[in-house]
């Protein structure tokens, strides 16, 4: 009865060069390894504190399951053990106090660190980008003074590496969270706010990012790619993202452009150069070149992007992207023209 | 236990009043129903045709009247297909209003689907072969909700922009005038 | 702490010897005067508070089956990556009614339900101040109860989170009625918990046993004491709130519209200062409980009584000053982030406080490992693992990086479950032979307690390591080659575990209720009040009031409790005594069993649940609610006025 029932089973094997396992403990910048530090250190304070309260507790409970069970209560306890007693719990309290003291300095100071990233990004020129959340998808943008040298993507973060990078986020629907474990932090996308938050990556890779704040139906789906690469490759990147869709050479290529601005696709999406200037999905000028689609959900392949464009209800239940039923011809002249955009 | 059954009684008329009026309403048709190629098909101009006439296929996919998600989703394809740039919010301009209660080429779902489809004299557009046509089913429950035609309880809410018109479910019920103006 | 209090009751009055008919009759006259009326009728008209906390207690636990029924369903959609036993639409629905389940309709009720059946005979009192507005407080709670679930058994379920954040809950991006039920069920439980609080704060204030002046109080009354202010405080601002998404999505406001002028955070703010409050509105009384069961079992009275009582007022006032860490992702100015990180951190002080004290009773005592005990040890354990990941994300740097993730389902899992349904659980072990007259059966308790904490820890611990692994919280599925797979297959292993283990304590309440060892008045040799009582007790709970000395009476005088007579046995009176030192004050005739709160119930029903559809919901629900208010309040005959006049000592 439920329409998601038949959903595929893809294989997933992101062919990317240095794909990193989404994980808070394995951090690739300064502000990951901070996060590192302090995990460790609540681990080694908690895993103390947990055990010398679970034997006191145990020995307490046990010492004394050989004796016979004492009868009567005692109702006024002899105030010479009490107070030994209560020498022992204040100092337990004192102790408490003071880890809870150290750890408290700890935050601060990482804390501090967390924005001295800041301070020195904004005097090292950071790399600037603009994500705006929607359901279910990223929207990335590099500004720039210049209108035509502004670039659009989705769903895939190109950042230099050693850089610092200052992301400044908005939604235009529900809220959102911006969450790169590896990178460190999250930051909520908030409608009629503009959030700031500054990273760096220090080791080159691609490190998935996903949504953190409960945001509907395709939640689950709305991750987003990080790619960290060496600042002469990031400006190769972005050179090439400027350049407007190169025209099909071939037939096939030129019939699936006449397939994708004949149907339904050109109210939502754009393709710079064309006459596709949709608004409401993702910018799809270079997406050959995107590792993903569909937000992080497949890999970049021509069976999936097949799936992705007949059935999208069935990958993403919910999606906004409606069902495209083309015929087979089409189809395959459509997914070659947009693999051809790179 | 008396008591546990009168719970028990009290549970099902509670469930019964709120399948009464709820379980329609609150279905989530993600997928269309019938899903039809929305390659360019012929374009008629005119419902009008001699002898009996021939069934659309996509006729059985809506429409959503009885939906709220369906009617939201139309809402939010009036918004990102511009509708408003003829139909300001429903308010009329270039285009006739759709707030009113007076319909050109009719009020049923039917006519709104083929207006919307086929396009119409002075200026509405044919928009078969670029919407699927399972949104037009929503688009066409939409309109009939911004002119009070469907039930108060599946219109939208307000949206979360500035607000030029009070929200579709405080519109009062309307009753549809048929008009022979054009 | 003066004893003339008591010194004075027993001169009026203490009588410890009548003749065994006399008293016979006497009963008889109470019970004729207090008891229920029998049949359907009964139920909706009873103002007896035992009949009511039970109907409470058996209800928020039946929700807890219902809401433990969701979180299986999710662990098995979540056993494998890409998984395809439930869709998006029914797993949101799923996780947002398991939490508002949980949440409103489990913890809080039975927390305070346990209060207003244990308050009253802890204070050795007859019944709670407003007997009436208890019995309408109940159906106002089962109503808003029936009400979600109704909805989710017709796949009309909330389904943008137990939290509802706007937009996302907001009118242009939740169609339909959904959210507004989660609203309304918001509204029913809120003025539920209301009037329950209200009850208990008069009931402690003003209806002590003469001689029991604060001081002498039990903890777990205590604890119900600061969890009822607590509940005042807090829940106006989640009424506030939930109406104000409810007239956003009815009537078209913009409380959460940015474009004109709202706020979505707004919404966060209201909603968590009242919900961090509410994480300590389920614990506190959890804390009481562990009190009263350490106490008996140990042999001794409480460790360090004084500094557990301003713990938990400590908890109380702290808990109000910690909603912002929910909300460190959101941007904060720094030194917000420094004074809510600083008062997470604080939090954990009162409560290290309880823990050192109860180990330190425990230590000095006698201890008795029966199964009440060991659901204790259970919770302590549990709970330093949960208090400790606690201070763990109060740090602003560390909660970014754990912040909704599975680090947190497992944290507050911890806390919440660890920290009080563990208790719960020792509590009903250890309060089940007053509540039936019959004991639990210790063997089922020992499977129930194993299997609950091994199930608990299979399912919950991996969690912490899924959510540093990057596992955010609230996905319907995950993609295998995230790697979660394993540690997600492992937690869900957990969850039939947990399953069993409450088959378990279901089989043992229901074999023990016919055939379980007949308890007598105290079978644990308890220090409290309630354990003077008949098991279970008498309609009127108690013949005389009882008289207190110190704070564990039943040991202070172990062979005949002191008491006071003269109230009268031929209408409901209880003694009134003062706020500090409980002097008795005057006698106070109560109202008895009416149609009429069942009646406003209902009109309160109407109201609400018509202003999820219509405007005209609320006028209607007000004009209801007017005539059965008026049926409530309406003058009786002279005679009855005097009777119930009370009479000042």
């Amino acid at each position: 009865m439920r329409a998601w029932r038949h959903g595929t089973a893809f294989p997933i094997a992101l062919v990317a060069v240095g794909q990193h396992a989404q994980s808070a403990l394995d951090p690739a910048g300064p502000q990951g390894d901070r996060f590192i530090g302090l995990w460790w250190l609540s681990l080694a304070i908690s895993v103390a504190v947990f055990v010398l309260v679970v034997i006191a507790l145990l020995v307490a409970a046990l010492r004394r399951r050989h004796e016979p069970v004492a009868v009567e209560p005692v109702v006024a306890p002899e105030p010479a053990g009490e107070r030994s007693l209560g020498r022992v719990v204040n100092a337990a309290v004192a102790v408490t106090v003071v880890l809870l003291f150290v750890w408290l300095v700890a935050s601060v100071r990482t804390g501090r660190a967390y924005t001295s990233l800041r301070a020195a990004g904004s005097a090292r020129a950071p790399v600037e980008v603009t994500i705006t959340g929607h359901q279910w998808w990223w929207e990335i943008e590099y500004p720039d003074t210049n209108p035509s040298l502004r670039v659009t993507t989705a769903n895939e973060l190109h950042v230099p590496v050693g850089r610092p990078v200052v992301l400044k986020m908005t939604s235009t629907d529900v809220i959102h969270s911006f969450w790169a474990p590896n990178l460190g932090g999250k930051r909520d996308l908030i409608p009629g706010h503009v959030t700031t938050m500054w990273f760096q990556a220090d080791t080159p890779g691609v490190y998935r990012a996903q949504c953190a704040e409960f945001c509907g139906y395709q939640h689950a789906h709305m991750a987003l790619m990080v790619v960290a690469e060496p600042a002469g490759r990031f400006r190769a990147w972005l050179a090439a993202q400027r350049q407007p869709a190169a025209p099909p050479t071939d037939s096939l290529r030129a019939r699936g452009e006449r397939v994708f601005l004949g149907a339904d696709c050109t109210l939502c999406h754009s393709i710079a150069g064309t006459p596709a200037g949709g608004r409401q999905g993702p910018d799809l000028t270079h997406v050959g070149s995107r590792l993903t689609l569909a937000a992080g959900t497949l890999p970049n392949t021509r069976r999936n992007l097949a799936g992705w464009i007949v059935d999208p209800q069935s990958t993403k239940p919910g999606s906004l992207m409606p069902q495209n039923p083309l015929g087979s011809e089409d189809l395959q002249a459509l997914i070659s023209y947009l693999e051809g955009l790179r | 236990m008396t008591a546990a059954r009168a719970r028990a009684v009290v549970a099902i008329g509670l469930g019964a009043l709120a399948a009464a009026t709820g379980c329609e309403r609150e279905a989530r048709p993600f997928r269309s129903t019938a899903l039809t190629a929305s390659a360019p098909g012929e374009v008629t101009v005119s419902v009008l045709q001699p002898g009996p006439r021939a069934p659309r296929p996509e006729m059985a996919e809506g429409p959503y009247d009885e939906n709220a998600y369906a009617i939201a989703d139309g809402k939010r394809l009036f918004d990102a297909y511009n509708c408003s740039g003829c139909h300001s919010q429903g308010g009329g301009g270039m285009g006739p209003p759709l707030m009113d209660s007076t319909w050109i080429y009719g009020s049923a779902p039917e006519n709104i689907y083929a207006t919307i489809m086929e396009g119409r004299p002075n200026g509405m557009p044919a928009w078969q072969g670029k919407i699927p046509s399972d949104q037009v089913w929503r688009l066409v429950s939409y309109v009939r909700s911004l002119a009070g035609l469907t039930r108060k309880d599946v219109r939208p809410g307000r949206n979360d922009d500035m607000q030029v018109k009070p929200a579709e479910s405080s519109m009062p019920r309307q009753r549809a005038i048929p008009s022979t103006k054009p | 702490m003066r004893d003339g209090s008591a010194a004075r009751a027993a001169t009026v009055s203490v009588e410890p010897a009548l003749e065994e008919r006399r008293l016979e009759k006497e009963h008889e006259a109470l019970d004729e005067q207090w008891r229920t009326p029998p049949g359907f009728a009964g139920w909706l008209i009873s103002t007896d508070h035992k009949s009511i906390a039970v109907r409470y207690i058996v209800t928020a636990f039946s929700f807890f089956i219902l809401g433990g029924i969701n979180a299986a369903i999710m662990r098995l959609q979540l056993a494998r990556p890409d998984a395809h036993v439930v869709g998006p639409d029914l797993y949101n629905q799923l996780f947002t009614v398991h939490g508002s389940t949980m949440m409103f309709l489990f913890a809080v009720p039975v927390m305070t339900a346990f209060g207003l059946y244990f308050v009253p005979l802890m204070i050795g009192t007859r019944n709670v101040a407003f007997p009436r507005l208890n019995n309408y407080g109940y159906y106002v709670y089962l109503t808003g109860a029936l009400l979600l679930w109704g909805a989710f058994l017709l796949n009309i379920g909330p389904d943008t989170g137990w939290f509802s954040y706007p937009p996302l809950s907001g009118p242009e991006f939740a169609p339909g009625k959904r959210v507004d039920i989660w609203a309304q069920m918001i509204t029913f439980t809120e003025i539920a918990a209301l009037v329950t609080a209200i009850q208990i704060i008069v009931t402690v204030f003003k209806q002590r046993a003469p001689g029991m002046s604060l001081g002498r109080m039990p903890l777990f009354v205590w604890a119900e004491l600061v969890v009822a202010f607590m509940i005042v405080f807090a829940m106006p601002a989640v009424m506030l709130d939930s109406s104000y998404l409810a007239i956003d999505r009815l009537i078209g406001t913009h409380f959460f519209n940015p474009a004109e002028g709202g706020d979505v955070l707004l919404h966060q703010h209201l909603f968590w200062f009242f919900g961090h409050p509410e994480v300590y509105i389920i614990f506190i009384p959890a804390l009481g409980m562990v009190s009263a069961i350490v106490e008996t079992f140990a042999r001794r009275p409480i460790f360090g009584h004084t500094a557990m009582v301003l713990s938990m007022i400590a908890t109380g006032f702290v808990a109000f000053g910690l909603w912002v860490h929910h909300m460190f992702a959101t941007s904060l100015p720094q030194l917000g982030e420094g004074f809510f990180t600083a008062a997470s951190t604080m939090i954990a002080i009162p409560s290290g406080v309880q823990i050192f004290c109860w180990i330190a009773t425990i230590w000095s005592g006698r201890p008795r490992l029966r199964v009440p005990m060991l659901w204790v040890i259970g919770f302590v354990i549990l709970f330093v693992i949960g208090g400790l990941t606690g201070v763990m994300i109060a740090s602003v740097p560390f909660d970014l990086q754990v912040h909704d993730t599975y680090f947190i389902v497992a944290h507050f899992h911890y806390v919440l479950i660890g920290g009080s349904v563990f208790p719960l659980f020792g509590a009903f072990y250890y309060w089940y032979p007053k509540l039936t007259g019959r004991m639990l059966s210790e063997t089922l308790g020992k499977w129930n307690f194993w299997l609950f904490f091994i199930g608990f820890n299979v399912t919950f611990f991996p969690m912490h390591l899924l959510g540093l692994e990057g596992m955010p919280r609230r996905v319907y599925t995950y993609p295998a080659s995230m790697g979660w797979g394993e540690l997600n297959l492992l937690a869900s292993i957990g969850a039939p575990i947990i399953v069993a283990s409450v088959v378990v304590f279901l089989v043992n309440v229901w074999v023990s209720r016919r055939r379980g060892a007949l308890a007598g008045e105290n079978p644990w040799d308890a220090p409290t009040l309630e354990w003077a009582t008949s098991s279970p007790p008498a309609s009127y709970a108690f013949a005389h009031i009882p008289v207190v000395h110190g704070r564990t009476p039943l040991w202070d005088t172990r062979d005949e409790l002191p008491v006071v007579t003269g109230l009268r046995s031929d209408c409901r009176e209880v003694l009134v005594t003062d706020l500090l030192d409980a002097e008795p004050d005057h006698r106070y005739g109560q109202a008895g069993p009416s149609v009429w709160p069942f009646a406003l119930a209902v009109a309160t029903a109407v109201g609400i649940i018509a202003s999820i559809f219509t405007p005209w919901g609320t006028p209607v629900g007000v004009v209801l609610a007017t005539i059965a208010l008026t049926g409530w309040v309406w003058p009786k005959g002279r005679e009855r006025r005097e009777l119930l006049a009370g009479e000042r000592l």
